[in-house]
């Protein structure tokens, strides 16, 4: 029976709610979960708290021209008013706004400030990610326990090796074989080009330093569909860049587009969209979880209809809501054997929270080729992976960064023009402008105890769910490597040959990145960590954690390559496990 | 590109800050757009306007893109309510400083009047930028720092001298409307709705069109 004494619940018919398997969340993690699972055989059933977006169908903006938007894309100023949190999202437009959750709509605590970026519908952030898609390195799974922060990795890059090879085929990843040590060669289909003031700057940096290595950028896109991505419906990327829409050509992996579809025709799974997850169902009998309790979003608030919780059994429950509702979804899975949330014995449920540091950008112009351009819009950009702190601590500070960096041409100013109204100066704005540089950090930050979140006491959302408390910052250390990124930058810019390089700290909060870890962490310790190995809890062996709730630390990478690899392992993992009744 | 580089190619061709750039990326607190700002000939007024900074060339000029009915949804919609009335003073201003110079008003000048009277407005709007351009340039970092937190949690507050020039918000949304409207995007520049393809590196030679997106 739940704790909760206000919900009712709906058992159902126990039978007809029964399945193998049960996954929480359909993003970028859920929807691999769900493939794997059903690839297996299993019967699954795949919870979404949000509406349902069917590919293609779901889409409406998807090609939509600049004008038929009425603000052009912006956003009418009373939106942003009642909803800033998602309005500093870079991604959040007329175009998308459809696909994000608004802050009225969601209400979270923010004991200190932090930008809670969240997309509820069917497919989740994978609608929505920005694609890129980087393996860890071996100086990325070594780097807790070389540095003496957080706990070690149970793993090391060799044992996920062969799962990022397993969903890089999948799902479709282009780059070039850079042979690189700090950034492993993935499966590659045909890398993007750079253009050609990316190309020089990329081989003055590498001239002039022989640690940094500008390589392109790899993403999650089909330059070359091969068999296995024409057999998921999706063909070639069009370089259109309106990805956060959507893609009708299914030219970006997303789950929509790919993992869901995949399970659908295995006859194995079942989609629940408008579903909720209050809490996990732990049995005191048998020890181990046997299900979940699902309230339908649709139900009115308290008051009026009374809330109605359904529950849903299986064998094995994977818990993929995306990192900071996992956390709560666990917190709140309270019960005689686990009274401090689930799993929670040591007390580290929801500690140990990371993100990325994004505050640092320096911009520059360069007098590049004016006889030069480019032909489509390019949904990556070059990159460098981290340089410092790898093969051993030189700075003081701990880790590193990795460097995104771009060139392009504006268009015309009508520089030289000495009135700026009239024909000729419209002409000369219709001409394509001075090249310009940019670039930016992507930091490594240190999980710590003391970066938390937690449930509310008093304060429930309207399906009657405790509020998430943030309280997660930055530290010095955070503050000095984007310090050295900024010097590093301007320099490396510098030596490029790059004009007017500016300095900026957006002194943006947390959360802006999208990139949040941590609270349920993976570790070989049941006392210090939550997940073992193969995300399993250490003391439940039939819940698996696999999104960004489970890591460790966070790496210089964009991490969800990594959440794919992790939850492909884990899948296969446990209906091993299965097979041989160990869970 | 995304919606802050979008911002920041706008400032870039405007040589200044966007206004209501910083409600767009912060939300600061105002009052909500109200309904009634503009009559039919204010519209008509701007989409003159806007017709004079970007009259139709080899391809059409800001009038074909309806840039008054443009200028008025987002003045309406996306300004605060204090560059809203920046912006509708700014449509009086205008209408007296025509009258003054010319005893005419602005719709009643030829063509030619029209340009010459703009280029001098412009001017102003100029000056006015560059005076709050150099005080920026003198804020200390820890002011400049203060002044971005301020933006980013929607508690900035814009000391009047800082205004911008009704002007500069009038060129601005010509600028912006008419290079995302239908007749500039397709016409005065390319736009490729499904390019198919990337490449890195083609010829360009002056004169070409750049890309709308």
């Amino acid at each position: 029976m739940p704790q909760d004494s206000s919900i009712n619940i709906n058992t159902g018919g126990v039978q007809q709610n029964t399945y193998d398997a049960i996954v929480i969340g359909s993003g970028i993690s859920g929807g691999w979960a769900a493939k794997e699972l059903c690839d297996n055989g299993l019967k699954t059933l795949l919870l979404e708290r949000g509406k349902n977006v069917v590919h293609k169908k779901d889409y409406p903006t998807a090609t939509l021209a600049p004008w038929e938007f009425p603000h052009r894309g912006k956003m009418p100023l009373q939106v942003i008013q009642e909803n800033p949190v998602v309005s500093r999202c870079y991604a959040f437009s007329e175009a998308t706004e459809h696909f994000f959750v608004k802050d009225k709509e969601h209400p979270y605590i923010q004991e200190k400030p932090f930008d809670w970026i969240r997309g509820y519908q069917v497919g989740g952030k994978s609608l929505l990610w920005a694609r890129q898609t980087q393996r860890w390195s071996k100086f990325d799974f070594e780097g807790p326990a070389r540095d003496g922060y957080a706990v070690d990795w149970p793993i090391r890059y060799n044992d996920l090796a062969p799962w990022y090879s397993h969903v890089e085929k999948f799902a479709g990843i282009s780059g070039n074989y850079d042979g690189l040590e700090t950034l492993p060669d993935s499966e590659f289909l045909p890398a993007w080009e750079m253009n050609c003031v990316e190309k020089d700057i990329a081989q003055k940096i590498n001239a002039a330093y022989k640690d940094r290595n500008v390589v392109q950028g790899r993403c999650a896109h089909l330059t070359k569909p091969d068999q296995i991505h024409i057999d998921q419906g999706r063909t070639q990327c069009q370089a259109r860049s309106l990805c956060e829409r959507g893609c009708p050509f299914g030219g970006y992996f997303s789950s929509n587009a790919s993992t869901i579809p995949w399970a659908l025709k295995t006859g194995n799974l079942t989609i629940q969209p408008e579903s909720t997850v209050h809490s996990i169902i732990y049995d005191d009998k048998l020890n181990k979880a046997v299900g979940v309790r699902v309230i339908n979003t649709n139900t009115p608030p308290d008051g009026r209809a009374g809330k109605q919780a359904t529950e849903y059994f299986a064998k094995i429950i994977f818990v993929n809501a995306a990192c900071f509702n996992t956390n709560l979804i666990l917190l709140n899975s309270v019960s005689s054997r686990f009274p401090n949330g689930f799993g929670n014995d040591n007390g580290l449920l929801g500690k140990y929270i990371a993100f990325h540091n994004y505050r640092g950008t320096v911009s520059a112009s360069y007098d590049g080729p004016v006889d030069k351009y480019y032909y489509g819009r390019r949904p990556t950009q070059p990159m460098m992976p981290n340089f410092r702190n790898v093969y051993k601590q030189e700075t003081d500070f701990l880790r590193g960064y990795m460097c995104f960096y771009g060139a392009g041409r504006g268009r015309g100013f009508g520089d030289g023009l000495n009135e700026e109204i009239g024909g000729a100066y419209k002409d000369a704005l219709t001409e394509a402008g001075n090249w310009y540089v940019s670039m930016m950090m992507q930091g490594e930050t240190i999980p710590k105890q003391t970066n938390e979140v937690y449930l509310s006491k008093d304060k429930k959302d309207e399906w009657g769910i405790p509020q998430l408390v943030f309280n997660v910052d930055y530290d010095d250390n955070d503050v000095k490597s984007m310090n050295d990124f900024l010097t590093q930058a301007s320099e490396m810019l510098d030596k490029a040959g790059c004009k007017n390089i500016r300095q900026r700290d957006s002194k943006q909060a947390p959360g802006l990145d999208i990139h949040e870890m941590g609270g349920v962490r993976m570790g070989k310790d049941p006392k210090t960590s939550m997940l073992n190995a193969y995300n399993q809890f250490h003391n439940c062996k039939n819940v698996f954690v696999t999104d960004g709730a489970c890591m460790t630390s966070t790496s210089t990478q964009n991490p969800s390559l990594t959440f794919m690899a992790l939850t492909a392992r884990a899948a296969n993992y446990a209906v091993e496990q299965l097979k041989k009744q160990n869970i | 590109m995304d919606r802050r580089e979008a911002l920041q190619r706008v400032a870039l061709i405007m040589g200044g800050a966007v206004i209501g750039a910083e409600a767009f990326l912060s939300g600061c607190k105002t009052t909500p757009a109200k309904e009634g700002l503009f009559s039919v000939s204010d519209v008509a007024l701007l989409d003159e306007v806007g017709d004079t900074i970007l009259p139709t060339t080899s391809s059409p000029g800001a009038k074909a893109a309806q840039i008054g009915e443009f200028m008025k949804t987002m003045v309406t919609d996306c300004y605060t309510e204090d560059d809203q009335k920046i912006f509708t003073d700014g449509i009086t201003k205008l209408q007296d400083a025509a009258k003054k110079k010319y005893s005419k008003s602005f719709m009643d000048l030829t063509p030619e009047q029209r340009t010459e009277f703009l280029i001098e407005l412009d001017k102003e709007a100029k000056e006015k930028s560059k005076e709050i351009g150099a005080r920026a340039a003198k804020l200390t970092d820890e002011q400049r720092h203060q002044i971005t937190l301020d933006k980013n949690f929607g508690s900035y507050k814009r000391d009047p001298q800082d205004d911008p020039h009704y002007f500069t918000m009038i060129k601005q949304l010509t600028l912006t409307g008419y290079f995302t409207s239908k007749p500039g995007a397709t016409q005065a520049l390319r736009y490729i709705a499904v390019p198919g393809k990337y490449e890195g590196c083609i010829p360009y030679k002056k004169g070409d069109k750049a890309w709308a997106t």
